[in-house]
């Protein structure tokens, strides 16, 4: 299998995992957490992030900050079979035993911060950025936002320190879903044109599809290894509740969960 | 040197943290576009480290919180109401749940408490600092009275790896403490003056009153207790009820609305199931704002605890 297809054999794993965590904690953003899985494939499997699971405050690892908190249960599976905590905790998963929450915290080994409450990951990454700079550390941030969470003032301070203070070492990469939870952020504040906005910022943006895992992962590297003095920001165009019809094609899939005898239909048509 | 040397407190502050980053590279400070006279020589020399965010209290904040995540200790400089309230959620998010994790030394530095900004408005009073900070864990609350426990405070600030709020008086305000006093950071308090039935219990720029007002009534031979509490968090509740078990009456005063979560329910709290018979009097703002100008004993004064007040409900008790 070359490169790309075992990408993708990986995409189908992990979002076969993703249901199979929201089967035992219907709380999960089964929603939020499907529209990110190309972005985090692409940065776990495709080499793009710096990790030592070993060692998981390596000094020279790339940090990854998520800002979007609740998306993020489809990271566990990644990290558990990349060693970073035992498979047998994705089991637990929203039990009183278990480090993983439905939305993961700074006790998840692979996770830098505290997220849950958006609009935190870009500012906190920007201090990140400037102190690798102070180390001399050649190595980068990488915040993963949502869009919704564009709409938070302090993301806009840091988006404005980020150019100004020349981060080149920060790499943006916008989970664009164009859904919040009360509907499409074209109806509540709309935040297109996005890359316009953040290239006025001063900003390098590039717009990909977000499931395309080829574009993804041309994009990262070609972010990773360029010699820009700017941040950078990746906007992933993506759909919510990717792959899954009673979800994709509601505006209200934010809250929505999937019943145990849907996410089992589902992974049985998948085998 | 005058034995009661007059300096502000942020002064003291940037000048020793000054010292610091001249030995000690990992270092910064930030500020939300705030200044004093003293910072310009901090910023011409140190201009790596020094970073003026702008004004932006959220994301100083969180600047200060992804460096700290690296192992840099941070001072985050800015106006006491605006740092701790504009910025709340990021201070209770990226400092008071996160350092619950992680060792993250961010000093968060705010000035003018209290009605210190007297001529500005309510805008720039701040009664709700010591509660709203109080109320988060993990967070150390620093409350000094003098400039003194300032310079004290700078290195207890490099050694200790926490994230902490210091509260400065935005005036100059004469030295409390010795030069050579030294301070237990976990106890919090100190009794500068025994008395006999009645302690007052104070924090910042009151504790300048409380002195005040117990020299006045020691003149006629009233002795009357001053306690000083420059830790707000942690506080050793026992060395506290130690220092008020043998006062009849203990009086609170502070620059904060009372009743709120304050020092005064700090005291109550030391008081609360210790065994001593003690009468509680609390003295601070009333729940609600002030729109009036003016200097700032006239604030007081017309908020009913100036020093005329505070010495009628001692005499009370008396």
């Amino acid at each position: 299998m070359n490169f790309f297809e075992t990408l993708k054999e990986k995409v189908r794993w992990v979002g076969r995992e993703t249901l199979k965590l929201h089967k035992c904690a219907p709380e999960s953003r089964v929603a939020s957490c499907l529209s990110d899985i190309e972005i985090f494939v692409v940065l776990y499997y495709g080499g793009i992030l710096s990790y030592d699971p070993k060692n998981i405050r390596w000094e020279d690892r790339d940090r990854l900050i998520i800002s979007k908190g609740h998306g993020a249960v489809s990271l566990y599976p990644i990290l558990a079979d990349l060693n970073f905590f035992d498979k047998e905790e994705l089991n637990k998963i929203g039990r009183e035993e278990s480090f993983l929450s439905v939305i993961p915290d700074a006790l998840v080994p692979g996770f830098e911060t505290v997220n849950g409450s958006l609009g935190h990951g870009l500012g906190v990454a920007c201090g990140i950025a400037l102190a690798l700079k102070r180390k001399g550390l050649n190595k980068r941030v990488f915040v993963l936002s949502g869009d919704g969470e564009l709409n938070e003032g302090a993301v806009w301070e840091a988006i404005m320190f980020a150019s100004y203070h020349k981060l080149s070492n920060l790499i943006l990469i916008v989970d664009n879903n164009k859904i919040s939870m009360l509907g499409y952020q074209k109806d509540i504040l709309g935040l297109e044109p996005l890359e316009e906005k953040f290239n006025a910022f001063g900003w390098k943006a590039q717009t990909v599809n977000g499931h395309n895992v080829e574009q993804l992962y041309t994009t990262l590297n070609n972010f990773k290894k360029d010699n820009h003095s700017q941040p950078r920001v990746l906007i992933a165009n993506t759909r919510k509740g990717k792959g899954i019809p009673q979800l994709e094609n509601d505006p209200l899939c934010h809250v929505k969960s999937l019943k145990a005898d849907e996410i089992d239909d589902i992974l049985d048509s998948c085998k | 040197m005058n034995h009661f040397e007059i300096k502000t407190m942020r002064d003291t502050l940037i000048d020793n943290v000054y010292k610091k980053m001249q030995n000690n590279n990992r270092i910064f400070f930030l500020s939300a576009d705030m200044g004093a006279p003293t910072l310009d020589r901090l910023r011409k020399d140190f201009k790596d480290r020094f970073i003026n965010v702008g004004i932006a209290e959220q994301n100083l904040v969180n600047i200060s919180a992804g460096l700290a995540l690296e192992g840099f200790t941070v001072y985050a400089y800015a106006i006491a109401g605006f740092l701790t309230m504009r910025a709340y959620e990021q201070i209770r998010t990226n400092l008071a749940l996160l350092s619950q994790q992680k060792a993250m030394n961010v000093n968060l530095i705010g000035v003018g408490t209290g009605v210190s900004y007297d001529m500005s408005g309510p805008s720039h009073h701040c009664f709700e600092d010591i509660s709203i900070i109080r109320t988060l864990p993990n967070i150390i609350l620093c409350s000094p009275s003098d400039w003194v426990t300032v310079e004290k405070f700078v290195d207890f600030s490099i050694n200790d790896k926490r994230p902490k709020y210091i509260r400065l008086d935005g005036k100059p305000l004469p030295q409390i403490y010795q030069k050579n006093a030294s301070f237990d950071w976990e106890k919090g308090v100190c009794e500068l003056v025994k008395g006999d039935d009645i302690g007052i219990v104070s924090t910042g720029y009151m504790t300048h009153k409380a002195l005040k007002v117990a020299k006045e009534l020691k003149s006629c031979n009233r002795n009357i207790g001053v306690i000083d509490v420059f830790m707000l968090k942690p506080i050793n509740e026992d060395t506290l009820f130690t220092m008020l078990k043998h006062y009849k009456t203990v009086v609170t005063i502070e620059e904060a609305f009372k009743n709120k979560g304050g020092l005064d329910s700090l005291v109550s709290n030391a008081l609360k199931g210790r065994n001593a018979d003690i009468r509680l009097k609390n003295l601070g703002f009333e729940d609600k704002y002030i729109f009036k100008s003016g200097g700032r004993d006239s604030l007081l004064e017309i908020s009913h605890f100036g020093e005329k007040d505070i010495i009628r409900v001692l005499e009370e008790f008396l």
